[in-house]
This record gives C-alpha cells, structure tokens and sequence, in this order.
C-alpha cells in the first residue's frame, strides 16, 4: 500500500465513520485490511484500494471500514456508570416518569453488546420497582457484523470473565459448549439496529438515558461536537449522559453539565427553548440507517 | 498491603498467580493443597484466597467448608480459580461459600476483574 492509499483510506474513514488515524497508523490499517482483502479475493491491499477508489463497491467499503473499528467491550465496564444507573438515573427516572411511566435508553456505541446487556440485567435487578413500566433499550452500532454477535447474545469464557459477577453469569446465562449465551428473556428487552452516529438521530425520538461510551474518541474535536450537541437535542432535559472513562464534554460543548460529584455522568445544560421537553415523546421508530452518510 | 493465599497444587499456576496478584500490590502464601492452606489459615488469615478445586489430600470445595467453620473464618474473600467450569460446580463453590469463580484458563485482567468484583481492589 503506498502512502497515497493510505491517505486515501483514512479519508474514507473519516467520512463515513468520523474514526481519525494519525499518519503512523498505517501498519495497523494494513493488518485489520489484510483479511479483508484476503476474503475479497485481492491479491494485495493496492488492489483493493483500486477497488474502493473506482467507488462501485459499497458492500466492500462497507467492510473495509467495519474492520477498522474497535470493537472491545465488557460487561459493567468501570462499573461506576452501572452504579450510577442503578442508583440515580432510575430512581430519578421513576419519580419524574410517573405518569408516562416510560424510560428510554440508548446505547449508542454498542459494541458486541455487553453494555446494554449490562443495563437490562440492571434493570432485571430492579423489576419489582419497574411492573407496569415500558421500558426500552435501543443499542446502535456502526458494525452490522457485531450487532450480529450481540443479537446472539453468545460470548466466550473470556468475555463472561470480564466485569461480569459470577452470579449474574449463573442467574442470566446458559452454558453451551465453551460459549455462554445469555437468556431470552434479556435478549428481548434489548433492540439492535445498524446505525451510523454521524448520521440523523431525530429518527429515534427522545431518550432520557443515553450511554455513548468510547467511541467519541476515536473522533476529531469537530466531530466530538457535532455528535455531542446533536444528542443533546434528542435527550429529555432531565436525562442523563454517560460517556466513556476517558471522555468529557468538557471544552467541547456546553449543551451538557456534568452531575454534580458524579463524574462522568451528564445532563443536558437546559437553556434551550422547553419545546423538547413538555412535547409528548414520539413513539419508537426505530428504522435502520446504512452505514454511509 | 493486603495478603492472598494461592492454594493450587500446581507450581506453574501458583507462579503466574503469584506474578499477577504481586502486580496488583498483594503478599502473596503459597499452599500446594488444602490441608496445608487450612494450616496457613489457621496460623494467619489472609485477605484472599485464590483456590484450585482439584487437588490431592483435601480439594479446594472441602478446604472452603473448612475454613469457614474456623474463627473468622468468613473473613477471606474466596476466589476459585479453576478448570471445572461448568455450571453445577459453580453452583457449588457459591454454596458453599465462595465469593467468585475464575475460569480458567485466566490472565491479569480477569483475576483484577475479579478481585474489584469482591471489593478487594
Ligand atoms: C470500543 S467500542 C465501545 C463499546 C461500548 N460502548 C463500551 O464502552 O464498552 C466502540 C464502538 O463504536 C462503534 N463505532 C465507531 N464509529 C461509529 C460511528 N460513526 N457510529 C456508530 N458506532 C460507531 C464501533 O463499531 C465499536 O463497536
């Protein structure tokens, strides 16, 4: 691949999916693309460049920037954020949601699934306070290939061992084989879709719980805030924003302020008309989005 | 600096537990079998207990019922680290008392998983 493809490639990858890579970035790209190529049928990664710049194959540009995602994730990753759902979104939730007794979440970088699996089995530890109450959890990915994994539901020893207490792993999931999937009924109360944050969120209506954990930094500063100040005006104003350990709002926007000693838990900073918030909430309708903008 | 008792009978896995547990700031005793952890228990309880389920003379699920019959004995917090990972001996080990469960084979982040899991982090 010369250095020419390369640019070329990262721009691709920027403007389908917002991920930069720096200029020294190119031995990782060469090995996440290899297999890719390989499976394609090029004989070299020049090759498959071509193939992308003669701008007919969306299937493999498709491909080519799902393999360059990190995917990891783990159950109850850091667990303050979990702590903090359980113990102050939701309670908050079900005094102010009394009437319409309705909570909706949105991951909106789900990975493989861990964390909104994480969330209903949270919420499974909750459910004599939540009888009589809608709640949904929609978990997006730009990866249809790992939303494909997370809808099976199915995770190695490895991934179970992670942030996951053994008696959430007896209570939730079934041993099959060396695999362990976890149960129906959990499966159910989460909905996957394919979905690209550069993309149009107004789709999805309004959600008063929303995680976006380690993803905006894989982004630029313009595109931390786009992202950012777009979710903004699909949160209620009293709901809440969960980023990743390593990120903020902080210098970026001031659409949100940070909870006060939660660190890394976020609420809108409502100065904007109350429009958004005495609206009704539109119903669901979640509609999958093609990956390209 | 907190304490963690190794009980597996062998030398290998206790070398790599030791090595990741010294890692995450514990003293490490070593213990070939459960007999000789409930000696080591019995002169100084640990923070910690890392337990192997198989082992010759007295296996990690007998050593458990032991110690938690010892004077303070509830006080460790027990984590079995083993190859029988199935569901029913899960079951059994949690039954009987233990505070996490270790699949092996394992590495540094799930024994630090774990560990925070039990409050010990
Ligand atoms: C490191 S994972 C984070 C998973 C999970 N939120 C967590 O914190 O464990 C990052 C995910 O972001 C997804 N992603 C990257 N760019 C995206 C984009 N533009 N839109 C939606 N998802 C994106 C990747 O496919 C990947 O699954």
């Amino acid at each position: 691949m010369t250095p020419l493809d390369y640019d070329y490639l990262r721009r691709c990858l920027k403007e389908r999916s917002g991920l930069v890579l720096s200029a020294d970035k190119q031995y990782l790209v060469e090995s996440r693309l290899l297999p890719v190529a390989r499976k394609s049928g090029f004989s070299s990664l020049g090759d498959l460049v071509h193939a992308l710049r003669s701008g007919h194959d969306d299937v493999l540009m498709t491909a080519v920037v799902e393999a360059m995602t990190t995917n990891e994730s783990f159950f109850f990753r850091d667990k303050i954020p979990f702590d903090h759902f359980r113990t102050i979104m939701i309670p908050a939730l079900l005094a102010s949601r009394r009437t319409s007794r309705t909570i909706r979440i949105w991951c909106a970088a789900a990975s493989t699934g861990q964390e909104p699996y994480s969330l209903a089995m949270s919420l499974k530890a909750m459910e004599r306070d939540l009888v009589g109450w809608r709640v949904e959890i929609l978990a997006t990915d730009l990866s249809s290939e790992v939303l494909e994994k997370a809808r099976q539901g199915l995770y190695s020893q490895f991934e179970v061992q992670r942030g996951l207490p053994i008696q959430l792993l007896l209570q939730h999931f079934t041993q099959i084989g060396e695999l362990w999937q976890i149960a129906p009924e959990l499966r159910a109360m989460v909905k996957f879709r394919q979905f690209n944050l550069l993309g149009d969120f107004s789709q999805f209506g309004l959600f008063d719980v929303v995680f976006c954990r380690n993803v905006l930094i894989y982004f630029d500063q313009q595109t931390k805030i786009d992202v950012l100040s777009r979710l903004s005006r699909v949160m209620m104003n009293d709901g809440y924003l969960v980023l990743g350990a390593a990120e903020t709002v902080v210098g970026l926007v001031d659409s949100f302020k940070v909870v006060p000693d939660n660190r890394g838990l976020y609420t809108p900073n409502v100065r904007r008309p109350p429009a958004a918030a005495t609206a009704a909430k539109p119903g669901p309708r979640l509609v999958a989005v093609n990956g390209a903008r | 600096m907190k304490t963690c008792l190794v009980v597996d009978d062998s030398s290998v896995i206790r070398k790599v537990a030791r090595r990741i547990l010294e890692g995450l700031d514990f003293q490490i005793v070593e213990a070939e079998n459960g007999e000789e952890a409930i000696e080591s228990c019995k002169r100084q309880l640990p923070d910690a207990i890392l337990l192997d389920w198989n082992m010759p003379k007295m296996d990690g699920y007998d050593f458990l019922r032991v110690l938690r019959r010892l004077p303070g004995g509830d006080g460790p917090k027990v984590v079995f680290c083993t190859t029988e990972n199935d569901v029913a001996h899960i079951a059994r080990a949690l039954h009987a008392g233990a505070n996490e469960y270790i699949m092996k084979p394992f590495d540094k982040d799930i024994v630090e998983a774990k560990f925070q899991e039990v409050g010990l982090i």
